[in-house]
Protein backbone atom coordinates (compact mmCIF):
# COMPACT_ATOMS: atom_id res chain seq x y z
CA UNK A 1 0.00 0.00 0.00
CA UNK A 2 1.46 3.33 -0.71
CA UNK A 3 1.59 5.49 2.10
CA UNK A 4 0.72 9.25 2.43
CA UNK A 5 2.59 12.58 2.13
CA UNK A 6 3.63 13.29 5.91
CA UNK A 7 2.96 17.86 4.96
CA UNK A 8 3.50 19.06 8.34
CA UNK A 9 6.91 17.33 8.46
CA UNK A 10 7.72 19.95 5.16
CA UNK A 11 5.81 22.55 6.08
CA UNK A 12 7.32 22.48 9.69
CA UNK A 13 10.56 22.69 8.39
CA UNK A 14 9.60 25.71 5.72
CA UNK A 15 8.48 27.71 8.96
CA UNK A 16 11.35 27.44 10.72
CA UNK A 17 13.62 28.45 8.11
CA UNK A 18 11.45 30.98 7.65
CA UNK A 19 11.80 31.92 11.76
CA UNK A 20 15.41 32.73 10.51
CA UNK A 21 15.81 34.02 7.50
CA UNK A 22 12.50 36.68 8.20
CA UNK A 23 14.53 38.39 11.34
CA UNK A 24 16.29 40.77 8.40
CA UNK A 25 12.74 41.72 7.86
CA UNK A 26 11.24 42.02 11.09
CA UNK A 27 14.44 43.68 12.60
CA UNK A 28 13.20 46.86 10.30
CA UNK A 29 10.86 47.42 13.39
CA UNK A 30 11.22 48.31 16.85
CA UNK A 31 8.05 46.51 18.26
CA UNK A 32 9.83 43.14 16.36
CA UNK A 33 13.29 43.65 17.01
CA UNK A 34 12.94 44.89 20.35
CA UNK A 35 12.28 41.21 21.49
CA UNK A 36 12.05 38.57 18.46
CA UNK A 37 8.74 37.40 19.34
CA UNK A 38 7.85 37.47 15.38
CA UNK A 39 10.47 34.85 14.73
CA UNK A 40 10.34 32.75 17.94
CA UNK A 41 6.30 32.72 16.84
CA UNK A 42 7.29 31.11 13.60
CA UNK A 43 10.15 29.05 15.32
CA UNK A 44 7.05 27.24 17.84
CA UNK A 45 4.69 27.23 14.88
CA UNK A 46 7.42 24.99 13.04
CA UNK A 47 8.24 22.77 15.60
CA UNK A 48 4.69 22.11 16.35
CA UNK A 49 4.32 21.06 12.62
CA UNK A 50 7.13 19.23 12.84
CA UNK A 51 6.27 17.15 16.05
CA UNK A 52 2.57 16.47 13.98
CA UNK A 53 4.56 15.11 11.69
CA UNK A 54 7.18 12.83 13.59
CA UNK A 55 4.02 11.95 15.60
CA UNK A 56 2.35 10.31 12.65
CA UNK A 57 5.69 9.17 10.74
CA UNK A 58 6.21 7.23 13.94
CA UNK A 59 3.05 6.39 15.44
CA UNK A 60 0.81 5.16 12.19
CA UNK A 61 3.95 4.07 10.13
CA UNK A 62 2.06 2.47 8.16
CA UNK A 63 -0.33 5.31 6.19
CA UNK A 64 2.76 7.81 6.80
CA UNK A 65 6.73 8.25 5.70
CA UNK A 66 8.55 10.38 6.89
CA UNK A 67 10.96 8.84 9.81
CA UNK A 68 14.29 9.41 8.77
CA UNK A 69 13.61 12.84 6.47
CA UNK A 70 11.62 14.01 9.44
CA UNK A 71 14.45 13.07 11.83
CA UNK A 72 16.81 14.87 9.58
CA UNK A 73 14.78 17.70 8.89
CA UNK A 74 13.86 18.19 12.41
CA UNK A 75 17.48 17.95 13.53
CA UNK A 76 17.96 20.94 10.60
CA UNK A 77 15.37 23.33 12.05
CA UNK A 78 16.90 22.71 15.85
CA UNK A 79 20.13 23.50 14.86
CA UNK A 80 19.07 26.38 12.93
CA UNK A 81 17.22 27.59 15.96
CA UNK A 82 19.89 27.05 18.33
CA UNK A 83 22.34 29.06 16.09
CA UNK A 84 19.42 32.12 16.21
CA UNK A 85 18.56 31.89 19.87
CA UNK A 86 22.82 31.77 20.25
CA UNK A 87 23.06 34.95 18.26
CA UNK A 88 19.90 36.70 19.40
CA UNK A 89 20.31 36.11 23.27
CA UNK A 90 24.01 35.76 23.72
CA UNK A 91 25.69 37.64 21.16
CA UNK A 92 23.88 40.86 20.61
CA UNK A 93 24.12 41.43 24.17
CA UNK A 94 28.05 41.31 23.81
CA UNK A 95 28.13 44.95 24.54
CA UNK A 96 31.31 46.86 25.56
CA UNK A 97 30.80 48.29 29.25
CA UNK A 98 32.02 51.68 28.06
CA UNK A 99 33.16 52.24 31.71
CA UNK A 100 34.80 55.88 30.69
CA UNK A 101 31.81 57.20 28.40
CA UNK A 102 30.95 60.46 29.64
CA UNK A 103 28.70 60.81 32.40
CA UNK A 104 25.75 62.97 33.20
CA UNK A 105 27.08 66.35 34.40
CA UNK A 106 30.39 65.62 32.71
CA UNK A 107 31.62 67.63 29.99
CA UNK A 108 31.27 65.75 26.24
CA UNK A 109 34.60 65.33 24.76
CA UNK A 110 35.51 67.81 22.04
CA UNK A 111 36.11 66.90 19.05
CA UNK A 112 35.94 68.12 14.95
CA UNK A 113 34.80 65.39 12.34
CA UNK A 114 33.92 65.39 8.30
CA UNK A 115 30.04 65.73 7.74
CA UNK A 116 28.57 64.36 4.62
CA UNK A 117 29.70 67.50 2.66
CA UNK A 118 32.87 66.73 3.89
CA UNK A 119 32.64 70.31 6.06
CA UNK A 120 34.79 69.83 9.12
CA UNK A 121 32.65 70.39 11.73
CA UNK A 122 33.51 70.91 15.76
CA UNK A 123 31.33 69.97 18.58
CA UNK A 124 31.04 73.47 20.12
CA UNK A 125 29.32 74.46 16.85
CA UNK A 126 27.16 71.98 17.40
CA UNK A 127 25.33 72.94 20.37
CA UNK A 128 22.04 74.50 20.72
CA UNK A 129 20.52 76.42 23.28
CA UNK A 130 17.62 73.85 23.22
CA UNK A 131 20.81 71.08 23.69
CA UNK A 132 22.25 68.43 20.91
CA UNK A 133 21.66 64.56 21.14
CA UNK A 134 25.00 62.80 19.44
CA UNK A 135 24.16 59.75 18.54
CA UNK A 136 26.58 56.90 17.82
CA UNK A 137 25.47 54.30 15.94
CA UNK A 138 26.39 51.00 14.15
CA UNK A 139 27.01 52.40 10.79
CA UNK A 140 25.22 51.42 7.65
CA UNK A 141 25.74 48.18 5.60
CA UNK B 1 17.16 70.37 19.32
CA UNK B 2 19.51 69.21 17.06
CA UNK B 3 20.84 65.97 16.20
CA UNK B 4 23.68 64.37 14.69
CA UNK B 5 24.84 61.09 13.81
CA UNK B 6 28.53 59.65 14.16
CA UNK B 7 29.60 56.28 12.84
CA UNK B 8 33.26 54.69 11.43
CA UNK B 9 31.71 55.18 7.99
CA UNK B 10 33.15 57.40 5.28
CA UNK B 11 31.78 60.66 4.07
CA UNK B 12 30.74 59.08 0.96
CA UNK B 13 28.64 56.34 2.52
CA UNK B 14 27.38 59.12 4.80
CA UNK B 15 26.50 61.30 1.55
CA UNK B 16 24.93 58.47 0.39
CA UNK B 17 22.98 57.48 2.99
CA UNK B 18 22.02 61.08 3.86
CA UNK B 19 20.88 61.47 -0.11
CA UNK B 20 18.79 58.09 -0.02
CA UNK B 21 16.95 59.07 3.71
CA UNK B 22 16.78 62.67 2.56
CA UNK B 23 18.06 63.43 6.45
CA UNK B 24 18.80 66.99 7.44
CA UNK B 25 20.73 66.40 9.90
CA UNK B 26 24.34 66.13 9.40
CA UNK B 27 26.34 62.37 9.57
CA UNK B 28 29.73 62.81 10.44
CA UNK B 29 32.31 60.37 9.20
CA UNK B 30 34.75 59.00 12.41
CA UNK B 31 36.40 56.75 9.86
CA UNK B 32 39.41 56.38 12.43
CA UNK B 33 37.20 55.58 14.90
CA UNK B 34 38.95 58.19 17.35
CA UNK B 35 36.11 59.78 18.87
CA UNK B 36 34.35 56.65 18.96
CA UNK B 37 37.30 55.45 21.47
CA UNK B 38 37.55 58.63 23.25
CA UNK B 39 33.87 58.88 24.39
CA UNK B 40 34.40 54.96 24.91
CA UNK B 41 31.89 53.28 22.78
CA UNK B 42 34.11 51.32 20.39
CA UNK B 43 32.92 47.92 19.89
CA UNK B 44 35.98 45.94 19.02
CA UNK B 45 35.60 43.73 15.92
CA UNK B 46 31.23 43.73 15.65
CA UNK B 47 31.70 45.82 11.70
CA UNK B 48 30.54 43.39 9.39
CA UNK B 49 34.00 42.99 8.09
CA UNK B 50 35.15 42.56 11.83
CA UNK B 51 36.22 45.94 11.76
CA UNK B 52 35.79 48.18 15.02
CA UNK B 53 32.98 50.12 14.71
CA UNK B 54 30.60 52.18 17.79
CA UNK B 55 28.25 50.34 19.53
CA UNK B 56 24.66 52.24 19.85
CA UNK B 57 24.87 55.24 22.31
CA UNK B 58 23.20 58.37 22.96
CA UNK B 59 24.31 61.15 24.50
CA UNK B 60 22.35 64.75 25.08
CA UNK B 61 24.59 67.89 25.59
CA UNK B 62 23.59 71.31 26.85
CA UNK B 63 24.11 74.41 25.30
CA UNK B 64 27.45 74.42 27.53
CA UNK B 65 28.65 71.03 26.25
CA UNK B 66 27.50 68.84 29.30
CA UNK B 67 26.34 65.42 29.25
CA UNK B 68 22.50 65.83 30.72
CA UNK B 69 21.62 62.00 29.53
CA UNK B 70 23.20 59.33 28.41
CA UNK B 71 21.66 55.88 27.08
CA UNK B 72 23.65 52.68 26.77
CA UNK B 73 21.59 49.91 25.55
CA UNK B 74 22.31 46.54 26.90
CA UNK B 75 21.62 45.06 23.46
CA UNK B 76 22.45 46.41 20.14
CA UNK B 77 19.10 45.36 18.66
CA UNK B 78 17.14 47.43 21.22
CA UNK B 79 17.62 51.43 20.60
CA UNK B 80 16.71 54.42 22.29
CA UNK B 81 12.81 54.78 20.29
CA UNK B 82 12.27 58.77 19.63
CA UNK B 83 9.85 59.43 21.75
CA UNK B 84 11.15 57.63 24.49
CA UNK B 85 14.38 59.90 24.23
CA UNK B 86 12.00 62.81 23.76
CA UNK B 87 10.82 61.97 26.81
CA UNK B 88 13.74 61.64 28.61
CA UNK B 89 15.22 64.32 27.11
CA UNK B 90 12.24 66.34 28.43
CA UNK B 91 12.02 65.73 32.09
CA UNK B 92 16.24 66.45 31.63
CA UNK B 93 15.14 69.68 30.73
CA UNK B 94 11.71 70.60 32.83
CA UNK B 95 14.80 69.48 35.75
CA UNK B 96 13.19 66.16 37.17
CA UNK B 97 15.24 63.60 36.44
CA UNK B 98 14.18 59.66 36.94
Amino acid sequence: MKRNWNWPIFAGFVVAVGGLFSYEFFAQFPITRDFPWANLLLFASGAALLLVGLFRAFGRPQLYRGKIFGLILTAIALFLFGFFAYEIFYVLKQVPLSAQAPRIGEKAPEFSLPDQNSKQVALAELLSPNGTVLIFYRGHW
Amino acid sequence: MKVVGISVDSVEVNHGHTQKMHFTFPLLSDADASVVRRYDVLHRGFGPKGNDIARPAEFYVDANGMVQWVNLTENIAVRARPEQALAAIDSVKSGHRD
